[in-house]
């Protein structure tokens, strides 16, 4: 295995910070997007150069581009628990997340077009649904769990034709109860979409579902790529015009991007155990600084969690104003407060939780992240809260 | 003997972004007779959950939120008991 880029890389000047800015930086958004992978990043430079070619051709040059990818899908599919002709690649994570919603509704059209889905679901699911189907949004508990009996109460409601369950929060890294929805899902007869999104790379893949969806971004691979699995019994009829290429969605796939998300993915897997390790002290460090900070909640399960992620929530804080604070300090964090996103709507996870939508940080760690990295991040992130407080004029509310 | 709702008083935060609203709300309670109602009128979608977040990590009472219009457009109206 390749060894891991520095954690810290020289700042880019003109950002200077009045309390005396840190001249390295820290990557620590990585939730839905990480740093690409040496490993990823090598294979993906080789395949630039060795599968270029139309992998449907027969020549010498469309065979090595063809091999290259085959491989690929035989090392994801194995990775994540799905069977290699069950893998098919889409061009982005959203386009899979589409094809695995639009492609069940028009495979079931005659049961009917209702979808049952928790309502912290990944934006794409969301509205994939609203734009095909009758979403029935189940709610979360405060730690962001479903509530599985009224999850299960709708399955069983007439014209519902599919059911969709993270494996995780993306947002808040809570992990829900999908064994315990795919023993009803299966009972009823109705498909399972998992999206497995903010999971796959950093915990196993549950076990259960009857379509699988999965972002190669969130595990260091370069973006250009999502993975669909759909299980060899599921009914699934294509919502898009024939193609004849290399898989059940139209497109030409990218060949260096499906090796470089297998290889990533292989080298990821292989160090799991000791990635958990390392991040999950990390990420309670993280947890136990935030909640000494007056008037800070710590978001999402503290036990049935992803390893690598921590959200919390600042009373009186802007969430632009301290993702910007941190950042000129050296950190790149994220955030699910309405003025960081594009929609100005405040995270639909947070407000379906019930905690607060504003002064919020998402921190997730990528692979490869040092303790020193993150102790620097505990050092200076109480007075980053307090000086954007300050600001605000809400001190000693 | 006095009604604590006619002590309360109203803060109208519409047009601003959160986290301003909330702290419009807590600068009012700071102020606010014990067990009186304070009223915030807001427009930004955040102020919905954060009203009722605040409420629960200050241990005030949400009365009741609803969704209103005038000649300025819709709003929402969320009455807090301060405790």
């Amino acid at each position: 295995m390749t060894s891991g880029p520095p954690a810290r890389a020289p700042l880019s000047p003109g950002h200077p910070h009045p309390s005396g800015a840190s001249t390295q930086r820290a990557y620590l958004d990585a939730s839905t997007v990480a740093p690409l992978l040496p490993a990823g990043r090598d294979a993906w430079l080789a395949a630039i150069d060795e599968g270029w070619a139309d992998p449907r051709r027969l020549h010498r040059e469309g065979r090595t581009a063809r091999l290259l990818l085959e491989g690929a899908r035989e090392s994801i599919a194995a990775d994540l628990g799905a069977r290699t002709e069950e893998l098919v690649f889409t061009g982005s994570h959203t386009e899979a997340v589409h094809a695995a919603v639009l492609g069940t509704l028009r495979a079931r059209r005659r049961v009917g077009t209702r979808v049952v889905l928790s309502a912290v679901e990944h934006s794409a699911v969301l509205q994939a649904t609203h734009f095909a189907g009758e979403p029935l949004l189940i709610g979360v508990t405060e730690s962001g769990r479903v509530d599985v009996s009224g999850f299960t109460d709708e399955v069983g409601a007439e014209g519902v034709a599919l059911a969709c369950l993270q494996s995780a929060n993306a947002e808040v890294g809570t992990r829900q109860p999908v064994a315990e929805v795919a023993e009803v899902t299966r009972s009823s007869s109705i498909p399972l979409l998992v999206d497995a999104a903010a999971t796959a790379g950093h915990a196993a893949v549950p076990a259960g579902w009857d379509l699988l969806t999965a972002d190669p971004r969130s595990w260091g691979a370069p973006a250009g790529l999502g993975v669909l699995a759909i299980g060899a019994n599921t009914r699934w009829v294509s919502p898009s015009p024939a193609d004849d290429g290399t898989e059940r969605v139209p497109g030409a796939v990218s060949v260096p991007a499906a090796l470089a998300a297998a290889v990533a993915l292989r080298t990821v897997t292989a160090g799991r155990a000791e990635s958990d390790r390392l991040r999950r002290g990390l990420t309670d460090r993280i947890r136990a600084v935030a909640a000494t900070i007056p008037d800070t909640e710590v978001v999402g399960d503290p036990e049935q969690r992803l390893p690598h992620l921590v959200t919390f929530s600042c009373l009186y804080v802007d969430g632009e104003a301290i993702v910007d604070d941190l950042d000129r300090l050296g950190f790149a964090v994220g955030s699910g407060s309405a003025c960081t996103a594009s929609t100005l709507e405040p995270s639909h996870v947070l407000a379906a939780m019930g905690v607060l939508t504003h002064g919020n940080i998402r921190v997730g760690l990528p692979v490869g992240v040092t303790p020193e990295a993150v102790d620097e991040f505990c050092a200076v992130l109480p007075g980053a809260v307090a000086r954007v407080r300050a600001m605000l004029g809400a001190e000693g509310l | 003997m006095v009604d604590a709702d006619e002590l309360g008083s109203e803060v109208d935060a519409r047009g601003m972004r959160c986290p301003l609203p909330i702290i419009r709300l807590a600068a009012a309670a700071r102020l606010a007779v014990p067990g009186s109602v304070v009223t915030v009128l807001s427009t930004d979608p955040a102020a919905e959950p954060d009203i009722a977040a605040w409420c629960r990590m200050r241990n005030a009472e949400l009365v009741g939120q609803e969704w209103t219009a005038d000649d300025t457009g819709d709003f929402l109206r969320s009455r807090v008991r301060v405790g």
